[in-house]
């Protein structure tokens, strides 16, 4: 980050914050909205509103876990409708609304210091895309009839054994919000390309607006291998044809192929713009510069541009030669070279620092333990060797968990605390942060540790019931995600108490750490930023 | 309250049952334990292996948390705003940047070494003793056995009403998969309808059964015994209860089992029927890839 920036653009906009501020009325600001920050507070309702969906499903999940016997989702499609909702609603609902369209939405053109992001229209459209894809997979939950898990492996996903139309509308719902992440890269990609202020160059561009770079390029190159993988299997489930079928001569492994393919960058879009919150959370509770900025940054683009050659490790089983094993292999373990340097470096630049654990910061921290943990169990999942007895189980589950419903969600958090200030222009409750934090640390930890355990031990995904040697852990794994539920409750209140707060903020409440432009403007900043550009020294 | 009592009603079932295990087949028995928090034990060479280098990977992994967590715990003693009240401008230091690329790179080797050696030795068995074809369905698996007299078996969980003392519940089946001791069998694994995995950790094998292709992988089993798994890729509403036993015989008694199976297969069949196919290899795979 810059640690030029912070001696821009002063006065600039003094007169600015006396706004000729003509707000649109309600129905025109909120549902035709071209504003950046509107638009990204939709997405952050949006998100929390997916996010809460997902996590019933969860509780009910480990309610159902919490002993063998099947006791509450007593039908096996029912159940199998609730797990691939379960990932999905997180993936494409809540992590990606949150972190791309919430904080993407609120702060690039902030911290470029654009006035707004290049295409305010297509911003609009690329918001309610959501809200229909959203009631689509609803359907396909309520009616029960998407139960092929959120990979969508065909045969299972195909007409013969999903014949309702709750799988179609759950394929619909996947293009619609493919389709909105496509044209919410592109703009994302022309802002940051073309409208960064006077003297912002790219090597001095805030880390999280590199992040959001990388993510929008894999978004671009990603999404749209997966809108033709389920055209295909929207077209074999209705129109006859065989892409997928081997008794038309297609082939159920293509689907897998096209699915990693994108869905491997996809577990980076979730988190590469978590990294980038948390990079600048460190730096600004440690009142240092981010340690080896430019490392930072490549390390990024090489996570992005590695991320793409390595998806077959989702399919070591799935018959491949061995020697195309290998090579997967040996391409996934150079994942965690640039993960080790961004770790590292976070930590260098806490080294030195003078720090102060304000919420944000907890998270942050919070952040480097369990992505790391997170990080190394991914290790032992690319030995494909090992993966021969953990692919599908447990183990993978926690691992996934640990780097996404921990590492990614630790930094949505980080990202909420560390903004919801500077764009509510309220207080948030330092106590209760500190209580959501520390419930939900210990919450998550406490229900996804254990599942390293029942992995190793041979526990199989996506079972409703299982042998009742697995019961001990899973009761573990439960109670812990109540835990996590209950912090759910308190970030509830936590959003009430912000919310109703009489408490006003400064412009730059967190005092000299934070030198990023947003906390040159106002907070709330005003309804139009950067009326005059700053001018980058 | 409820809830609490079948909670420990599970915990005594789930304490008990692998005691109660020897007895009911008389012989030893491989199955998940309670609280287990490693792999279970190996069965066999390639298991053996995969605990080794998941040995070596744990101990890497674990000495890395530690020090990350260690180096956490430093800076927010020694770093903290009280103890540290001016901080540093520090923002480049190129030989840590060097060491934290290389060291990685260089732990990354030492564990791939093994690593590749692994997966050429998993991969198939040069010289296969029997083979014998996993077919499967929702939700059973069919175990077929060409070279031993081309007769199949069918292979069902026990149902809950129909679980004999000390059975497990959704680990033993009706007709195990019977092989003969210390004997390299090749698996050809492949399915009629929708992708399951054949999965048994304690041998440590494990491959997709897809339609259209006929996948191959190995295993042997040093010790007699019944050996379990289950499927594990989401096949449908039940799942969960296709699981899988491997019973490991003498070779004698295999040779016994074989005949018996021949014979109730032929008294099955009607007089001049071709030999059985089986339902995946008749219509799609006919080409075997590794």
């Amino acid at each position: 980050m810059a640690d030029t920036t912070h001696d821009h653009a002063h006065g600039h906009d003094a007169h600015g914050h006396d706004h000729h501020d003509h707000k649109p009325g309600f129905v025109a600001r909120w549902f035709f909205s071209t504003n950046h920050k509107d638009i990204g507070t939709l997405y952050l309702i949006f998100a929390v509103v997916g996010g809460v969906v997902g996590g019933i499903l969860s509780e009910i999940m480990r309610a159902q876990l919490q002993f063998p016997n099947n006791h509450i989702v007593t039908d096996g499609q029912q159940w199998n409708t609730i797990i691939t909702t379960h990932g999905l609603l997180m993936i494409f609902f809540s992590v990606m609304p949150a972190l791309i369209g919430g904080f993407g939405n609120w702060f690039i053109p902030l911290m470029i210091g654009a006035p707004d992001m290049a295409f305010p229209r297509l911003n609009n459209i690329s918001f309610w895309l959501l809200p229909p894809a959203f009631v689509l997979i609803c359907i396909g939950l309520f009616m029960g009839e998407s139960g092929s898990g959120w990979t969508l492996y065909p045969p299972l996903s195909n007409a013969t054994y999903e014949h309702g139309m709750g799988m179609d509308c759950t394929l619909f719902a996947l293009h619609l919000a493919g389709a909105s992440s496509l044209l919410g890269a592109m703009n994302f990609i022309t802002t940051i390309f073309n409208m960064r202020a006077p003297g912002m160059t790219m090597h001095k561009l805030p880390l999280f607006v590199w992040a959001s770079l990388v993510t929008a390029w894999l978004l671009v190159l990603a999404v749209p291998v997966l809108a033709g993988a389920i055209t295909m299997l929207i077209c074999d489930r209705n129109f006859g044809t065989a892409f997928f079928d081997p008794q038309g001569g297609g082939d159920p492994v293509l689907f897998q192929h096209l699915f990693w393919f994108f869905g491997h960058p996809e577990v980076y879009i979730m988190i590469l713009p978590g990294f980038g919150v948390i990079s600048h959370v460190i730096s600004t509770f440690s009142k240092k510069p981010v340690f080896g900025y430019l490392g930072m940054v490549y390390a990024m683009v090489g996570i992005g541009v590695v991320g793409f050659v390595v998806w077959a490790h989702h399919m070591y089983l799935s018959g491949m030669d061995v020697d195309t094993r290998a090579y997967f292999m040996g391409a996934t373990m150079v994942i965690a070279v640039p993960t080790g340097v961004k770790i590292f470096s976070w930590i260098a630049t806490m080294w030195g620092g003078s720090i102060e654990f304000k919420t944000p910061m907890l998270w942050a921290i919070g952040f480097l333990f369990v992505f790391t943990i997170g990080g190394v169990t991914g290790v032992v999942c690319a030995n494909a060797g090992i993966d021969e007895v953990i692919h599908n189980t447990y183990y993978v589950i926690a691992h996934f968990h640990y780097v996404l419903s921990l590492g990614a969600v630790f930094s949505i958090f980080c990202g909420f605390y560390y903004w919801i200030g500077k764009m509510s222009g309220r207080q948030y409750p330092e106590f209760w942060g500190r209580v959501h934090f520390w419930l939900f640390f210990i919450g998550v930890n406490l229900t996804f540790f254990p599942q390293h355990f029942l992995g190793l031990a041979g526990m199989p995904r996506r079972y409703p019931d299982y042998p009742d040697a697995f019961a001990g852990w899973n009761y573990v794994s439960s109670v812990g995600s109540y835990i996590s539920g209950v912090s759910m409750l308190v970030f509830m209140y936590v959003c009430f108490k912000t919310f109703t707060s009489k408490v006003p903020v400064a412009d730059n409440y967190w005092g000299e750490g934070a030198t990023t432009l947003e906390w040159t403007q106002s907070s709330p900043p005003a309804f139009h930023t950067y009326t005059e550009l700053p001018r980058i020294l | 309250m409820k809830l609490l009592r079948r909670f420990y009603a599970a915990l005594t079932i789930t304490i008990l049952a692998p005691l109660a295990m020897p007895g009911a087949h008389g012989a030893f028995a491989q199955a998940p334990k309670p609280w287990e928090v490693g792999m279970q034990p190996a069965a066999n060479l390639i298991k053996q292996k995969i605990i080794d280098l998941h040995d070596l990977v744990f101990w890497i992994i674990a000495l890395t948390t530690v020090f990350v967590a260690a180096l956490l715990v430093v800076v927010m003693v020694r770093f903290n705003a009280k103890a540290n009240p001016v901080p540093s401008r520090t923002s480049h230091h190129t030989g840590l940047e060097i060491a934290w690329t290389v060291i990685p790179v260089l732990l990354l080797v030492v564990m791939s070494i093994p690593s590749f050696r692994l997966i050429y030795y998993q991969d198939r068995t040069p010289n296969p003793d029997l083979t014998i074809k996993v077919v499967a369905h929702q939700w059973y698996w069919e175990y077929a056995y060409p070279d031993q007299g081309d007769f199949s078996i069918e292979s069902r969980y026990v149902r809950d009403e129909d679980l004999k003392p000390g059975q497990l519940r959704l680990l033993d089946v009706d007709n195990q998969m019977v092989v003969p001791v210390g004997k390299n069998i090749r698996i050809l694994t492949s399915s009629p309808e929708v992708i399951h995995s054949f999965f048994v950790p304690s041998l440590g094998v494990q491959r997709y059964a897809i339609p259209g292709r006929t996948i191959e992988t190995w295993f042997s089993v040093d010790r007699p015994g019944v050996y379990y798994g289950q499927c594990n890729q989401i096949c449908g509403a039940d799942h969960s209860k296709m699981p899988i036993a491997v019973h490991a015989v003498s070779e004698q008694e295999f040779k016994t089992w074989t005949e018996q199976q021949k014979k109730s297969a032929d008294a099955g069949a009607p007089a001049g029927a071709p030999p059985r196919l089986l339902a995946a290899t008749d219509t799609t795979a006919n080409q075997v890839q590794r």
